[in-house]
């Protein structure tokens, strides 16, 4: 049963469509991962009945030739997307028991074409933190160790479940959010593959609001051909959500291979910035000299508003998030502390409810929005993310995509950057310029540093353009040959 | 710019939030030292500058004015903390 949990989502579709395996067997196999693998913590909620039953419902239209594009891929869901009739907590003890009563868009486009829910996966709380430590449920442990040490490493954040769950083969792929990196970090840290869309490729209808202009859904997966499967599923105009695109979705897949012959690659100077590891910069030339074999154009191009993204974020998100988490007050649904009236059930009820950091942001978005600082704060960030976003305007009439890395380090160890707020923000640094920008991101693993952690690459593209990075991205995933998988420890 | 205790409980205040007296001074601090990092934004040149306010630029669509779906008590009760029937119950608010 252990090579079922191998195969990639496109091995696995092949020999379910040949019959070769079955969703139930496949299930069935992915369960036993999942209930061996407890120690990572991955899983908040796990539900196997559920996921033998669509396993079951997959075979059956598979027998009567009525199967979907996912039909019978078993998956991993972050638990930020609203689940019909299944406990969606987005980490936090605010929501309780939290029922949904309605499907997110984007979970119910992955049911409508036949994929199987194996559970909900942790994350930072509210998706706010790079290293799933903020979770209400403990943060998630990597699956990957470094050489001869066997300190828990993060698997980054806030989708540090779904990146944690798809390296050690417990689903074959799993639904992600990025704010300001929130996918592509934590593919970076695992040897995995993750892509945020462009903003509003995947509805957010349903997907619990962090920052509504920020947020956006996207895929982790084991290959570049799984991630571009999978976000083919997840896209598409949604009326519910009124920034949702109205475009058409192309074919992602067929895109992986293509040629990338004559591309114009630009390299920012920018993000060679002060202190970033020696392995890292070496990484990077690495995937330019891979990219220029493949027939690329390298071009330095310069971003110089960059570091000016990571303070811009922190007034923009925290400010929405103020806004979108005013919500949970204690009256309709989750957590309620009664108190002596009104506002102090309010007070206890958030003060119980929320964790350190998710208060901390919603005080900085409380602060920079509050009468005498919105001017010099809020209006000057949402300036600021103008300049920043006219930067890459500026290099694409320039260039066709852009190449950097997508984190200043390998994987850190659980608690290394706990003391410090602005040292864990800094993780965010190569990423959170593309979500105020609005433009698609993916990362690709790209090798291992010399205590043999997974280090990757970003591809940062126009608007829309997906597609290319799937091309470009399936160049690095050969060039490269990464193979590695976590040592199993658990 | 420094922000005392008393910026730290009017803001939590505003954000209904408890917080308790001996997390004051330490939020205080890691405000202070996460507002000092986010200051050098003021070095940026936004004269003439047009304020971002949204990710992609499009103009909000319209809808047709009508009923989508309602009717349905049990389900938008189905998570309420108290209910009474086919109320929340929320704590009394007029004397």
């Amino acid at each position: 049963m252990s090579g079922l949990t191998d195969l990639t989502l496109r091995q696995a579709l092949d020999a379910l469509g040949t019959r070769k395996i079955s969703s139930e067997e496949l299930a069935g196999a992915y369960i036993a991962a999942i209930e061996a693998a407890r120690p990572l913590n991955a899983f908040v909620l796990e539900t196997p009945e559920k996921a033998l039953e669509m396993a079951r419902a997959s075979d059956h239209r598979r027998a009567s030739a009525e199967a979907g594009p996912l039909d019978g891929v078993p998956l991993g869901i972050k638990d930020l997307f609203c689940t019909e009739g299944v406990r969606t907590t987005a980490g936090s003890r605010i929501l309780g028991a939290f029922t949904p009563t309605y499907e997110s868009t984007v979970t119910s486009q992955l049911w409508r074409d036949g994929a199987v829910m194996l559970g909900k996966l942790n994350l930072d709380e509210f998706a706010m933190g790079s290293s799933n430590e903020t979770s209400a449920f403990g943060p998630v442990v990597s699956p990957w160790r470094r050489q001869g040490d066997a300190a828990p490493l993060t698997p980054g954040g806030s989708s540090g479940g779904s990146a944690a769950a798809v390296a050690a083969g417990l689903c074959l792929g799993a639904t992600a959010t990025d704010t300001g990196g929130s996918i592509r970090q934590p593919a970076a840290f695992t040897g995995t593959v993750g892509i945020k869309p462009t903003y509003g490729r995947c509805s957010r209808w349903g997907v619990v609001a962090f920052a509504s202009s920020l947020d956006q859904a996207g895929p982790i997966a084991r290959t570049v051909e799984d991630a571009a499967i999978l976000l083919q599923s997840m896209s598409g105009h949604d009326p519910k959500d009124s920034t949702s695109l109205n475009a058409e979705v192309p074919d992602f897949p067929a895109f992986v291979g293509k040629s990338v012959k004559g591309l114009r690659i630009g390299v920012p100077k920018e993000y060679r910035v002060e202190g970033m590891s020696p392995e890292i910069d070496a990484l990077w030339e690495q995937g330019i000299a891979w990219l220029r074999d493949a027939g690329c154009e390298i071009v330095e191009v310069s971003l110089p508003h960059t570091r000016y993204a990571l303070p811009a974020y922190y007034i923009v998100a925290p400010a929405e998030a103020s806004s979108n988490l005013a919500r949970y007050d204690g009256m309709r649904y989750g957590l309620r502390v009664e108190g002596g009236n009104l506002t102090d059930t309010y007070e206890k009820s958030r003060a119980a409810g929320f964790g350190e950091e998710v208060k901390r942001r919603i005080l900085i978005g409380t602060y920079v929005l509050s009468a005498g600082y919105y001017d010099a704060y809020y209006l000057r960030a949402l300036k600021v993310r103008r300049r920043i976003a006219d930067d890459f305007t500026e290099a694409f009439g320039k260039v066709d995509a852009l190449l950097t890395p997508t984190a200043p380090s390998a994987a850190f160890a659980l608690g290394e950057n706990a003391e410090d707020p602005v040292a864990m923000y800094l993780n965010d640094i190569f990423t959170v310029t593309v979500n105020l920008a609005g433009l698609p991101g993916m990362s690709v693993p790209a090798g291992l540093d010399a205590q043999g952690l997974p280090l990757g690459l970003q591809l940062i593209g126009r608007p829309l353009d997906e597609g290319l990075l799937f091309s470009l991205g399936g160049a690095i995933e050969k060039a490269a040959g990464f193979s590695s998988k976590p040592a199993r420890w658990w | 710019m420094a922000i005392d205790a008393a910026t730290v409980r009017k803001v939590a205040r505003l954000a209904r939030i408890a917080e308790p007296e001996a997390r004051i001074d330490p939020l205080a601090r890691e405000l202070t030292g996460i507002m000092a990092w986010i200051e050098q934004l003021a070095e940026v040149d936004v004269e003439g500058v047009e304020p971002m306010t949204s990710a992609v630029s499009m103009t909000a669509p319209l809808r047709e004015d009508v009923v989508t779906e309602g009717g349905d008590p049990e389900r938008v009760l189905s998570n309420a903390p108290r209910r009474s029937g086919d109320f929340f119950v929320v704590p009394k608010v007029v004397e």
